[in-house]
């Protein structure tokens, strides 16, 4: 699984992170922080909660 | 007549008012001819106390999309821009601004609310319900739950957030409470703006002269660096004062009635000693109870195609989240009150560039109000009938005016 982050788009609601802290972080301001590009897909389901609650629609996901 | 040209949906001529009432003994439930609006079609028309006619955006994924569609905008002096009032003065905070204004200035106030700092709040505001907790204990066993507990709990996190003081509290609530009523006179609503402006600039000068480490002596920087007008830094302040203590106020009061009016409900909340639990709950009365009830105003900048109608550049969208939360194709059973199930994905804080900045602060007070309220005062009940209790059906913000609780 392959994860992109656009820190542009990012509105820095911070979802992602209650979604899933191992594969996405903030930083001082707010903006995510992707921490793990390629999670195991065991995390798949966590991961894909993330794209799908980001107001933003920052998050994509292939594979 | 021989020819008809569809510029606004065919029903436009007979569109219903907007917003409409909820039913009687139903103080949870959208109103029920909005939820009709939702069965008949994706896009369908209202009347607004002007006479214009926008777009009601009836259901989830195309609220979604269209709140995180760049060919709408928030800006609310643009023509078209279906407000819910008489649009009056020409200064307003950036949630009625597009990018990048509005980005460069919500930018300016997110690092408060990261997960991380919210998180590190945690204790200080279990202390604040846990003290409030202790002073309605120590009274008599009957109290107003709006004015002993759900007004200063977020009243007292946002003033601590922002460096406002909460002795100021009686102020701030009260005219907060004119500007967000849909009953008051616009003339009133405007002297409560000025007020609340006026208070937040006088306060902004404190901050620039002895800045402190909180959120609006952050602004008072800005405001020094020229970034930022003192103006703007105002607007900002009594977006976030109003935003914080209104809107969890009411989720803490009318959450507390739901679970009351569904006691199975509530147990589980009381019984759990599971974190996820509890936060999955937060999440399940967001969603059901979804008291931004107003619906999300946009104006379209270009024309947008949803189902196979167009709404074209120029014309208003509303959309109403609170029919969006009961999309009967996204939530099994949407109108039951299930804590168990995963609400997660509702949009009770909005989508898009514009969704609640303070979110994880609201999720975090509600996590902590809820999982130790009903633990502490496990023999609390309303004390009135439900037909007798005032429900915010004129405010911006859905709630109950008082909540008299016994235990």
């Amino acid at each position: 699984m392959k994860v992109t982050l656009d820190q542009d788009k990012c509105v820095a609601s911070g979802q992602c992170v209650v979604a899933a802290d191992d594969v996405f972080d903030q930083d001082d301001d707010g903006i995510a922080v992707l921490l793990d590009p390629t999670p195991p897909s065991d995390r798949a389901e966590d991961v894909e909660q993330a794209a799908a609650v980001c107001p933003a629609l920052a998050i994509r996901i292939q594979g | 007549m021989t020819s008809t040209v569809r510029t606004g949906g065919a029903q436009a001529p007979s569109a219903p008012e907007f917003p409409m009432p909820r039913a009687e003994g139903c103080p949870f439930d959208p109103p029920p001819a909005l939820k009709k609006e939702q069965e008949q079609g994706p896009l369908r028309k209202v009347r607004l106390w002007d006479g214009s006619t926008p777009w009601l955006v009836t259901r989830y994924a195309d609220q979604r999309a269209l709140l995180a569609d760049p060919r709408t905008s928030a800006d609310i002096t643009r023509p078209g821009y279906p407000s819910s009032a008489p649009v009056r003065g020409s200064s307003f905070s950036f949630i009625l601004m597009d990018d990048p204004e509005h980005a460069r200035q919500r930018r300016m106030v997110t690092a408060p609310f990261t997960i991380k700092r919210v998180e590190a709040m945690r204790p200080a505001v279990q202390k604040i319900v846990d003290g409030l907790i202790d002073d309605m204990l120590a009274g008599p066993p009957r109290a107003d739950l709006v004015q002993a507990f759900a007004l200063p709990v977020p009243s007292l996190v946002i003033c601590e957030l922002l460096g406002v003081p909460y002795a100021d509290h009686d102020f701030f609530q009260e005219n907060s409470k004119i500007l967000i009523s849909r009953s008051a006179a616009p003339e009133e609503r405007g002297a409560a703006h000025a007020k609340l402006i006026g208070y937040l600039d006088e306060l902004m000068g404190h901050k620039i002269a002895r800045p402190a480490d909180d959120l609006l002596s952050g602004l008072g920087t800005r405001v020094g660096a020229g970034e930022l007008s003192r103006r703007e830094a105002a607007e900002t302040g009594v977006l976030l004062l109003i935003a914080g203590h209104e809107t969890t106020a009411n989720m803490i009061a009318l959450g507390t009635l739901a679970l009351l009016e569904h006691p199975d409900q509530l147990a589980l909340l009381r019984d759990s000693d599971d974190p996820k639990a509890v936060a999955g709950a937060v999440e399940e009365l967001l969603r059901y109870l979804n008291i931004t009830h107003g619906g999300r105003r946009r104006v379209a900048v270009e024309d947008i195609e949803i189902g196979g109608e167009v709404i074209r550049a120029g014309e208003g969208i509303i959309v109403p989240n609170d029919i969006g939360n009961r999309d009967p194709e996204v939530f099994a059973d949407p109108d039951r009150l299930d804590l168990g199930r995963d609400a997660r994905r509702h949009v009770a804080f909005g989508f898009g560039v514009h969704q609640c900045l303070g979110q994880p602060l609201a999720r975090m007070e509600l996590q902590v109000v809820y999982s130790t309220l009903y633990r502490r005062i496990p023999t609390l009940r309303l004390d009135a009938g439900l037909e007798d209790l005032s429900f915010k059906h004129d405010g911006a913000v859905y709630g109950v005016y008082e909540l008299p609780v016994a235990w």
